[in-house]
């Protein structure tokens, strides 16, 4: 029998097979995880924990395996974000405002994860309505990364965001992967500045029903694992078409590990110049091109590609982004569910709760959406941005008429500590550069691990693909995760 | 586009934002900030660009005219900061 | 002859527009499955998504799109193939989303045309500009509470239709003539069923007034009034109420109001003061709705004859007039019975019955045409009757009258109770003869030129026949004798 702590440093594709070999039961493996929980509580990750409801699941799960009914992810204990809404268990967004929110119902991703037999241990902690890339916007405070700076270990880092809780988790081996959700990054920057692999399917893949929406026209749920094969594990059991949501893809459900081929020989990968700014740093260039050195070396061919439009794309982000989010969630409004601050008017009554329940982030980004959306600004800017959007979304299309897939940088430097940013939020936004043109455009987008930076934080490359071609995606990400050969953890996990 | 303090107002009263007025004047500032950095679109020709709402290819899925859902007026209720009979309940509203 | 309003300061014309918001029949509702029955236990056809849960989404209803394009080519208009659902955002307390999902831009239906019946029998064309769909918004109680709105959401994501007129009506009559003929497209099209007492059509009105040849005014907005009857109301104290502004040196401002049909004005509506600003954006939850031609013509081609198709035919095949014709196609149900009493008999005669003694009978004992008090069958039997001098017409309505009350056939009733009206001669001759003898002081006084005394022979013979004796007859052989 394997050690409890070596249970949690087990992928979970090595997981599942331990589980079908009956190495150890979902019970054991679901504990020893509960303990890596309660040993890292003061890293933040989880917003609210429910290790009963894992034991009973875990329980049931061995039950099934025992019987040979297992699932695909039978037994396997996971992180959900707390944006995905759990029938009986708080859901909060990490807001004030849905501090006590118990939903009667369960998001379709979830939904499909507790069908495939994944056992959750607890929901994990984000930005605030998942606004952010840092987990600073959270309501119930910061998430710290468990990787340290080589040069100054006291230095609390962040997560990256919005999915930093799920990606503190994964990283601290309190969890064999998480759910992430992803609007302009937030996958792949957590992942990135975790050490992990994190990808956002093509837009349509995963349901957003039952998902609680911060941009519906680019959230997208994915999974944030320790492994590309994990993830592809993971990936196929929360995708599918949903009648629920009108923008799910009525495409079939790929199997995505058995992409992992390890031959990506002939293939042409897009190095987009505009992805190499003034003031690029070195070390971020650097890794690039060694990730374009394995490629090379695996027998793909590396082609320069122009994609026009990229500086752009965070501006665009910053319109479309906000203009949605100031009506859905608008919904917030003291009413049916969530907070309630007293007024003697309803109109008094929506505005002080709306003022106690959002935080800083969110209550900008509903001003600004509610700005470029209002009578005479709606065309300068609204429409302004949809079109510029088009020909983002066109740059792609045009590359991949002769790429099959992109290689760029996740996001512009490592993990930075809590405090270190100044307080435009714009510079925030920056974090997101490089991904927010995938999500505009609704590609698929997988951050890797690629190597370490001179201070010893982890680094990520992204992967960028056609629509609905996750596959190519995670065969080349695989291939280069076995080049890079990425192995370090956080000190003390 | 640099937002005063009584568009900020005007704004924060459409989201039914409270926002106090020793706020306004920081408001106004750090969303004039976020729309200067936007506005750099301004320099992007899109004449003849359709505007692009949705990057799902796909058509409007429709569904049967059936009755699926409802009829679970607790689950509905089960959340609400104050309710009576069945019936959410908010200030009183004068029309 | 057009309709003014005179004024201290002259004659005053009136601007006329109307926002119809229908609700579509549907079992279930626009983007949700629950239910759309009336008058259900307050939030028990609430789904999730009417409750505008986190994480909701909305899925289209097929059949409300169907309903709409209905309408559409009901209303004689331009069908657009793709058309856009966008949000309209604004907060109220019994709007959970706080947008409602509607079509701006591009509505599903562009412009048509509503022809009016007016009471005199000419016609009018009120042109229409737009139909959309949307949703309804749940409802709020003010009365349950002094300090608190109770709110139902029951009704909240209902599938409605704004139909939006031109401003083309002047005068209150053309505004209800409009209402009404809506209402029986509507009807007929089986697309609403147009019950304005339980709020399944409601009519947001807008007036103005002018001066004869001026450019339109500033016009208020009156919200949800649920009759035909308010319309009018509603229209007529609104201008009169503009008038006298203007009159005493105001201005009108532009401005939503409300009815109030216990005191039948209207006044400002305090909920709506501040001027808004609804940001409509295309909702990133729903894609474009795109219709392709064979669509729109499969539906066309099973639309049912509609008011005005049906209302020329009973002119043209029945020779009735445009009045008439006009009364008997408001109502599907009362047209189809017209038919059926009419087929194969006068229909002129057909028509003065149903619209007669028939529709008599129904209003006096609260009928209506489904449970008419007297079958289609049985009133056609009747005119079959008085075809064939079986019974005269005035038997007729004695007959009739024991129809409603027994529910029994007419020639059942005329056996029974013996009014087969006397057509031998040879009766109605003694009948005549007994009559003239007792009576042979006014037979001279005839004789002497009194010509109106014939009227009172025939009574008597009448009387005496019980009323059975054949009327033309009676005339023809009393003249003889007489004469």
């Amino acid at each position: 029998m394997t050690a409890m702590s070596d249970l949690t440093k087990l992928t979970l594709a090595a997981a599942r097979d331990g589980l079908k070999a009956k190495s150890f039961s979902a019970v054991e493996l679901t504990r020893a995880h509960i303990d890596a929980m309660d040993r890292n509580r003061a890293l933040n990750a989880f917003v609210t924990e429910t290790p009963d409801l894992a034991l009973e699941r875990a329980a049931l799960s061995d039950a099934k395996l025992g019987k040979g009914e297992a699932g695909a992810m039978e037994g396997l204990p996971i992180g959900m974000k707390d944006l995905f809404c759990t029938e009986g268990v708080r859901t909060t967004a990490c807001s004030r405002i849905l501090e006590n929110f118990v939903p009667p119902y369960e998001s379709t991703v979830s939904a499909n994860l507790k069908k495939a037999g994944a056992v959750v241990l607890g929901k994990t902690a984000l930005d605030e309505f998942a606004m952010g890339s840092s987990n600073m916007t959270s309501a119930f405070g910061p998430v710290i990364n468990p990787w340290k700076r080589k040069s100054d270990p006291s230095a609390r880092l962040v997560p990256g965001g919005s999915s930093g809780g799920s990606a503190t988790a994964v990283a601290a081996r309190m969890a064999l992967a998480a759910t992430g959700t992803d609007t302009g990054g937030s996958i792949r920057q957590p992942a990135a500045f975790c050490g992990l692999v994190g990808i956002k399917p093509t837009y349509g893949r995963c349901s957003r029903w039952g998902v609680v929406a911060f941009a519906s026209s680019l959230d997208q749920a994915g999974p944030m694992t320790r492994t590309v094969r994990d993830a592809a594990i993971m990936l196929g059991s929360m995708v599918g078409h949903d009648p629920k949501d009108s923008t799910s893809a009525p495409v079939a459900v790929p199997d995505f590990e058995a992409a992992l081929s390890g031959d990506i020989r002939g293939l042409k990968v897009g190095i987009p110049k505009e992805y190499r700014p003034d003031g690029l740093s070195d070390e971020i260039s650097k890794l690039w091109e060694a990730g374009v050195d394995m490629l090379k070396a695996a027998g793909a061919t590396p082609v320069e590609i122009s994609l026009p439009h990229t500086k752009y794309a965070l501006p665009t982000y910053y319109i479309v982004a906000p203009a949605e989010c100031s009506s859905n969630l608008a919904r917030y409004d003291g009413v049916r569910y969530g907070l309630r601050v007293e007024g003697s008017t309803l109109d008094e009554m929506y505005a002080k709760t709306r003022a106690a329940g959002f935080g800083e982030e969110v209550r900008r980004r509903i001003l600004i959406g509610t700005y470029v959306l209002s009578a005479g600004y709606y065309d300068a800017y609204y429409i302004k941005a949809q079109k510029v959007r088009r020909l983002i979304a066109d740059d792609f299309a045009k590359a991949f008429e002769t790429v099959d897939v992109i290689l760029t940088p996740t996001a512009p430097s490592a993990a930075f500590g809590l405090g270190e940013t100044d307080d435009n939020p714009v510079t925030m936004w920056l974090n997101d550069v490089f991904t927010i043109p995938t999500s505009l455009a609704g590609l698929p987008g997988l951050s890797l691990p690629a190597g370490l930076s001179a201070d010893g934080l982890p680094l990520g490359l992204q992967l960028i693909g056609r629509p609905f071609d996750e596959e190519t995606v995670l065969r080349v990400a695989d291939v280069m995760e076995r080049s890079a050969g990425f192995s370090a953890m956080p000190a003390g996990v | 586009m640099s937002l005063d303090k009584d568009t900020v107002r005007k704004i924060a009263n459409l989201a039914r934002l409270e926002v106090r007025d020793d706020e306004l004047n920081h408001l106004a500032g750090e969303l004039s900030n976020i729309l200067q950095f936007v506005e750099q679109l301004a320099e992007v020709n899109t004449d003849g660009v359709a505007p692009m709402t949705s990057v799902a290819h796909m058509e409007l899925p429709r569904r049967a005219d059936e009755v699926t859902d409802g009829g679970y007026p607790d689950k509905v209720l089960a959340n609400a900061p104050e309710r009576n009979d069945g019936f959410f309940l908010v200030p009183k509203v004068v029309e | 002859m057009s309709y003014v309003i005179q004024g201290e300061t002259g004659d005053w014309e009136l601007v006329i527009g109307l926002e119809v918001h229908a609700q579509i029949t549907s079992k279930s509702k626009l983007f949700s499955g629950s239910a759309t029955d009336f008058g259900a236990e307050p939030n028990t056809q609430v789904s999730l998504v009417d409750a505008a849960m986190p994480g909701m989404l909305p899925v289209i209803n097929e059949h409300c799109i169907e309903q709409a394009v209905r309408t559409g080519l009901g209303l004689k208009a331009k069908i657009n193939l793709t058309s856009v659902f966008a949000r309209k955002n604004y907060f109220y307390a019994d709007l959970p989303q706080g947008y409602q999902i509607s079509q701006y831009e591009y509505p599903v239906v562009g412009e048509g045309e509503v022809i009016l019946d007016m009471p005199d029998g000419s016609t009018r064309t009120v042109g229409i500009e737009r139909l959309h769909m949307e949703q309804d918004a749940g409802k709020s109680l003010h009365d349950q509470h002094p300090s608190k709105s109770f709110i139902d959401l029951n009704r909240s994501g209902v599938a409605l239709m704004e139909i939006v007129s031109k401003p083309d009506m002047r005068s209150p009559e053309e505004a209800a003539a409009y209402v009404t003929k809506l209402r029986s497209i509507l009807r007929y099209l089986g697309t609403c069923d147009g019950n304005m007492a339980e709020g399944s059509m409601r009519c947001d009105v807008n007036v103005s007034v002018r001066k004869a040849g001026e450019p339109y005014r500033t016009r208020a907005e009156i919200k949800n009034v649920n009759s035909i009857r308010f319309v009018s109301q509603a229209i007529d104290y609104e201008a009169r109420r503009q008038i006298d502004v203007y009159e005493e040196g105001g201005e009108v401002v532009q401005e939503t109001r409300l009815f109030d049909a216990a005191k039948g004005e209207t006044r400002s509506m305090r909920s709506k003061e501040h001027a808004h600003d609804y940001r409509y954006f295309p909702d990133p939850d729903l894609l474009p709705l795109n219709l392709t031609q064979d669509y729109v013509e499969a539906i066309k081609a099973g639309l049912p004859e509609l008011p005005d198709e049906k209302k020329a035919r009973f002119i043209g095949d029945y020779q009735l007039s445009p009045y008439d014709a006009g009364l008997l196609v408001a109502e599907q149900a009362t047209a189809d019975f017209f038919e059926t009493v009419a087929k194969g008999r006068d229909p002129k005669l057909a028509c003065n019955w149903v619209m007669g003694d028939f529709a008599a009978a129904m209003n006096r004992l609260g009928r209506t045409i489904e449970d008419p008090p007297v079958s289609a069958a049985n009133l056609g039997g009747l005119i079959d009757l008085i075809a064939d001098n079986t019974i005269s017409g005035r038997i007729a309505k004695e007959v009739f009258e024991l129809m409603v009350e027994t529910g029994k056939a007419p020639a059942d009733i005329v056996a029974e109770k013996g009014l087969k009206q006397v057509t031998d001669t040879g009766a109605i001759e003694s009948s005549i003869d007994a009559v003239l003898a007792a009576n042979a002081d006014k037979v001279a006084e005839y004789r002497g030129g009194k010509d109106k005394l014939f009227g009172f022979f025939v009574g008597q013979v009448m009387k005496a026949t019980a009323g059975k004796a054949n009327p033309a007859m009676l005339n023809d052989i009393l003249k003889k004798k007489l004469s």
